[in-house]
C-alpha cells in the first residue's frame, strides 16, 4: 500500500476561504511592515559593515561568553556583542566599525587573533571578517535590486506564457512571500545577511514554481470546461494539484530540515528562511495567487483563442476535450 | 513518447556516462588521478574558501589616479612633439578634468600641429566590450581658434583603468603565487575592485604585506672582491648590502642604484643568443644615459639585476650598451619570461589598492562546514528517497535512480566547469534534491490521474509525461530566472549558490523527465501490467 498524504479525490472548497485568507494575509503583511519599520532587521556585517570574529574552545568545553565579552571590552573596543554560535563551545564576536580607516579595522581582527587566546586560554580563532561601509552599502543595494529584477523578470515571463492576469497574480503572491519573509526576520531577529537574499530569491523561484503548476492546470481546465464557472474551475484545479503541491513541499522540507539541523550554523539562517518560504509559498499559491485570477477577471476567449499559437498545446488531441474522457 | 530510437538511448546513456566520468576524479586519490590517461577528466570539485579555509581580500583600486597618470603622460607626449618639431610651439599646457589643453603659438602652425598630434588622436585601443568589436578612440581632439583640447573618451578611460587593474592583478598573482600552485582566485569585480582568495592561508597580514609591496627592479654594481666568508658572516663594506641570488647563494652589491625599473619604457619576452628565454627591455632617455655611462666605464665587471631584493642574474658587461636596451637572461621558461616582462612593465603596482573587506577562515571551520554539509546532504537525500518509494512504489524507485544520477551529474558538471562549491552551494544541491523530485511528482500525479480517468497503462504513462511537460518547463524556467539574476547580481558565495542551483535545474530536467521515462518505458514494455502500481 502506497503512502498518500492527500486522499485521492479531494474537493475542498478553497475559494470559500479566500476572503478569510486575504484578510489574514493583509494583516500579516501590515504586521511585517510595521515590525520592519519599528525594529528594522538584525543586519549582518555584510549589510552593516563592521567586524566579526568567530572563536571556539579548543577542548569543546563551554565558552565563557561573559569573559570573552569582558576581554574584548578590556582591549578597548566599545560595545562588543558576543553570543553563542551554533555550539556551546563556539562564539561569535561582533564589533561596530572602530575609529580609523580600513587598515585600523583589519588591525582589530589581528589584535583579537593574537590577544584573545592570551586572555582566555584554550580559545582558538576560527574566522575573522571585516567589511567596509562602502561595500556593505552596495551589497544592500544590490540585494534589493536582485530581488526586484527577479520579480519583474518573472512577471514578464508569466505574462508572455499566460495572460497578464496570471502574471500579476503570481507577482502579488511573490511580493506577499517576500514581505512575510522580511517580517519573519524582523520578528525572529535572525541575522539578515547576503545569503538571506539568496534564500529570498530561491523562495521566489519555489513559490512561483508552485503557482505556475496551479496556473497551468487552471488554463488547461478553462479550455476543457468551457461552461463551468470560473471560481469552480480554479477550485477544481487546486484540488487536482493538491496532492502534488503537498508532496513537493514535503520532499523539499525534508531536505531543508536536514540542512537546518545538521548543516551547521553557517547556513542555519538561510535554511530557516527557506523553510518559512516553502510554507508561505505553498500557502500563497493556493490562497493568494489563485483567488487573484478571479479578482483580475480572466477573459476565457483569450486563453481559448491562444490554443492555435501555443506550441505546448497538443493539436492532435480532439478539439472537444469531452470526447476523449 | 514511450518508444526510444537507438540514437536516443545512446544519447541518454552517453550523458549518464559523461556524468560518471567527470565526477569520478572526486572519488580517487591524488595518485590515482595522476595516473589517469590524458583524455580522462581529472578535475575535482573546486571548494570555496568557506569549505577549505583561507583568506579572502577585497581590494578597491584608486582608478581615478589612472586618469591623472594618463593625462600627465599625454602632456609629456605633447611636450615631446614640441621638442622634436622645429618651429612648433605649444603654450599653456593645462590638465583639468579629463582633458589636456594647450595653445598653438602661431596660427600657420595649426595644420602641422594637427598632423603631428595624429600619433595621439589616431590611436585606437581595444574595445572595453569585446562584442562591440574594433577599437575605440582614446583621445578626442577639439579646437577653438588656436586652443587645442584633447579629451579622454569614456571608453578610453575605462580601458585604461581595466588595463591598470589587470596589470595590478598580474603583479599580485606573481607575488602571492609565484609557482602557480596555490590555486589562488583573482577576479575583477565591477570596474574598480579586485577579489583575491588564497586557499589554505591563515595569515591575512602576511598576504596584505606582500600585495602592498612595491615591485622594484634595480641594477647595482657588484663587489667582486667579497669572499665567501664575508658573505656568510654578513660583513659588508660601506654602502654595500648582501642579497640572495635566485639560483642560490649570496652576492654583495653596492647600495647605489645604477638605474631602476622606473626608467623602463618597455619589457617583452625574448630569447638570448643561446635560444633561451630572456626579457628584453628598453630604457627611457634618462635611463639609457645612466646605463650607457656605467657599462662604458665598467667593461669586464659584473652588475646585478635585482628584483624585489632578489638577484635575478649578475651578467658581466661585455661592451658598452648605449642604445638603452638590453636583456635579462637566466630566466627559466618562456612563461617566466612573459611574467617577468609583464611585471617589469607594470613596475610596481600600477594602481593604489586598499583593503575594503577581509575574511580569514580557519581550516578547522572549513572542515566543519564540509562535514556538516555532507551529513545534511546524506540525511536529506535518504529522507527523500524513502519518502518517494513509500509514496510511489516502483515509480518512486525510478525517480530515485534519477535522483542519484542527478547528484552524479551535478558533481560532474561542477568539477568540469570548475565552479566553486561553497557552503550555500551545498545547500543549493540539497535543495535541488528536494525540488528535483518535483518534476517526477508532477508526472506521477498526472499518471495516477489519467489512470483513474480510465486510461490503460500505456496511454496513462504517455499522457502523464506529455501533459506534465509544459508545466515542468514553466516551473523550471521561472526558478532558472531567479538563479540567473542571483548569479548576475550576487557575489562570492551567493554566486556559488546560483551556479549549483542552475546546474541542478538543468540536470534534474534531464534525469526527471528523460531518464525516468526511459526506465519506466523499458519496464512497462517488459512487464505489461494490467494496471500501473502507482
Amino acid at each position: 500500500m502506497l503512502l498518500r498524504l492527500v486522499p485521492e479525490n479531494t474537493s475542498l472548497n478553497f475559494m470559500a476561504l479566500r476572503k478569510v485568507a486575504l484578510v489574514f494575509s493583509v494583516l500579516l503583511i501590515i504586521g511585517s511592515l510595521a515590525l520592519f519599520a519599528v525594529n528594522s532587521l538584525n543586519y549582518g556585517i555584510d549589510f552593516k559593515g563592521g567586524i566579526s570574529v568567530e572563536v571556539q574552545m579548543e577542548d569543546k568545553s563551554d565558552i565563557p561568553i561573559e569573559r570573552v565579552k569582558e576581554a574584548v571590552a578590556e582591549m578597548g573596543y566599545i560595545n562588543p556583542s558576543v553570543r553563542e554560535y551554533g555550539e556551546k563551545w563556539d562564539a561569535m564576536i561582533r564589533l561596530e566599525r572602530q575609529p580609523g580607516d580600513d587598515k585600523a579595522q583589519a588591525a582589530v581582527i589581528e589584535k583579537l587573533r593574537n590577544d584573545l587566546p592570551v586572555a582566555i586560554p584554550g580559545i582558538i580563532f576560527l574566522d575573522g571578517n571585516f567589511i567596509s561601509p562602502t561595500v556593505s552599502g552596495e551589497l544592500k543595494q544590490d540585494g534589493a535590486l536582485a530581488v526586484t529584477i527577479a520579480v519583474l523578470a518573472v512577471l514578464v515571463y508569466i505574462w508572455f506564457r499566460f495572460e497578464w492576469q496570471f502574471g500579476l497574480g503570481a507577482v502579488v503572491a511573490l511580493v506577499h512571500d517576500v514581505l512575510l519573509t522580511v517580517g519573519f526576520f524582523a520578528i525572529t531577529r535572525l541575522e539578515f545577511n547576503l545569503s538571506i537574499i539568496a534564500a529570498i530569491l530561491t523562495i521566489v523561484g519555489y513559490s512561483l514554481n508552485d503557482t505556475v503548476v496551479v496556473y497551468d492546470r487552471v488554463r488547461e481546465n478553462i479550455r476543457k470546461f468551457r461552461k463551468k464557472e470560473m471560481g469552480e474551475i480554479v477550485n477544481f484545479s487546486l484540488n487536482q494539484t493538491l496532492s502534488r503541491t503537498i508532496m513537493t513541499s514535503v520532499t523539499t522540507l525534508l531536505a531543508l530540515f536536514a540542512l537546518f539541523f545538521f548543516g551547521g550554523e553557517g547556513i542555519r539562517g538561510f535554511t530557516a528562511a527557506m523553510i518559512w518560504g516553502v510554507v508561505v509559498g505553498t500557502y500563497s499559491s493556493i490562497f493568494i495567487a489563485s483567488p487573484m485570477l478571479l479578482m483580475f477577471d480572466i477573459r476565457r476567449d483569450a486563453i481559448i483563442g491562444e490554443d492555435k499559437n501555443d506550441p505546448t498545446v497538443d493539436k492532435s488531441r480532439p478539439s472537444n476535450p469531452f470526447e476523449q474522457v | 513518447m514511450l518508444t526510444f530510437p537507438r540514437w536516443k538511448i545512446v544519447m541518454i546513456l552517453g550523458v549518464v556516462l559523461l556524468g560518471i566520468l567527470t565526477s569520478a576524479p572526486n572519488f580517487l586519490t591524488e595518485e590515482q588521478r595522476n595516473e589517469l590517461p590524458a583524455f580522462m577528466p581529472s578535475k575535482t570539485l573546486n571548494l570555496g574558501l568557506d569549505l577549505r579555509g583561507g583568506v579572502r581580500l577585497l581590494y578597491g583600486a584608486a582608478v581615478d589616479d589612472v586618469v591623472e597618470a594618463r593625462l600627465n603622460n599625454v602632456a609629456d607626449q605633447i611636450r615631446d612633439i614640441r621638442r622634436n618639431e622645429r618651429g612648433l610651439n605649444f603654450r599653456n599646457i593645462q590638465i583639468s578634468g579629463h582633458t589636456v589643453s594647450f595653445d598653438v603659438s602661431r596660427e600657420e602652425m595649426i595644420d602641422l600641429a594637427r598632423e603631428k598630434l595624429r600619433d595621439l588622436t589616431d590611436v585606437t585601443v581595444g574595445a572595453a566590450n569585446p562584442l562591440m568589436g574594433g577599437g575605440v578612440k582614446e583621445l578626442e581632439l577639439t579646437q577653438e581658434g588656436q586652443r587645442f583640447t584633447l579629451t579622454l573618451t569614456e571608453q578610453g578611460i575605462l580601458i585604461q583603468q581595466r588595463d591598470a587593474i589587470a596589470r595590478a592583478m598580474e603583479v599580485i598573482r606573481k607575488r602571492i603565487d609565484p609557482d602557480g600552485t596555490k590555486e589562488i582566485v583573482l577576479q575583477m569585480e565591477g570596474n574598480d575592485r579586485i577579489i583575491l582568495e588564497v586557499p589554505g592561508a591563515d595569515d591575512p597580514e602576511a598576504i596584505k604585506d606582500l600585495v602592498g609591496r612595491t615591485a622594484k627592479l634595480t641594477f647595482h654594481d657588484v663587489n667582486t672582491t667579497a669572499s665567501q666568508e664575508d658573505l656568510s658572516r654578513g660583513r659588508t663594506g660601506l654602502r654595500e648590502k648582501i642579497l640572495p641570488v635566485q639560483d642560490g647563494g649570496m652576492i654583495m652589491v653596492k647600495e647605489r642604484v645604477i638605474v631602476s625599473g622606473e626608467d623602463l619604457t618597455d619589457a617583452k619576452p625574448a630569447y638570448d643568443q643561446n635560444g633561451r628565454p630572456s626579457v628584453a627591455f628598453t630604457f627611457n632617455t634618462a635611463g639609457a644615459r645612466k646605463f650607457g655611462r656605467h657599462t662604458q666605464e665598467n667593461i669586464g665587471r659584473p652588475f646585478a639585476i635585482v628584483l624585489d631584493e632578489l638577484v635575478i642574474s649578475a651578467p658581466t658587461i661585455q661592451s658598452a650598451i648605449m642604445g638603452g636596451s638590453g636583456q635579462i637572461t637566466n630566466i627559466g621558461s618562456v612563461a617566466d619570461a612573459q611574467e617577468l616582462a609583464v611585471l617589469l612593465k607594470s613596475g610596481s603596482l600600477p594602481i593604489e589598492l586598499s583593503v575594503l573587506s577581509e575574511r580569514a577562515i580557519g581550516p578547522d571551520l572549513g572542515q566543519e562546514n564540509i562535514d556538516a554539509g555532507e551529513i545534511a546532504a546524506i540525511i536529506g537525500f535518504a529522507g527523500v528517497i524513502v519518502y518517494m518509494v513509500l509514496s510511489y512504489g516502483r515509480f518512486g524507485l525510478a525517480a530515485n535512480v534519477a535522483l542519484i544520477t542527478n547528484l552524479v551529474l551535478i558533481m560532474g558538471a561542477l568539477s568540469f566547469l570548475q565552479a566553486t562549491l561553497t557552503l550555500p552551494g551545498i545547500a543549493g544541491i540539497v535543495l535541488t534534491i528536494g525540488m528535483a523530485v518535483d518534476a517526477n511528482v508532477l508526472v506521477f500525479e498526472r499518471i495516477r490521474e489519467e489512470q483513474s480517468n480510465g486510461r490503460n497503462p500505456f496511454s496513462a504513462m504517455e499522457h502523464g509525461y506529455g501533459e506534465a511537460f509544459s508545466t515542468i518547463m514553466d516551473a523550471n524556467i521561472t526558478t532558472f530566472i531567479a538563479a540567473a539574476v542571483l548569479y548576475m547580481l550576487g557575489s562570492g558565495p551567493v554566486q556559488g549558490f546560483a551556479v549549483t542551483l542552475a546546474i541542478g535545474i538543468l540536470t534534474s530536467m534531464f534525469t526527471a523527465v528523460v531518464l525516468t521515462r526511459f526506465i519506466l518505458a523499458t519496464w512497462l514494455k517488459r512487464a505489461r501490467p494490467a494496471k500501473l502500481p502507482i
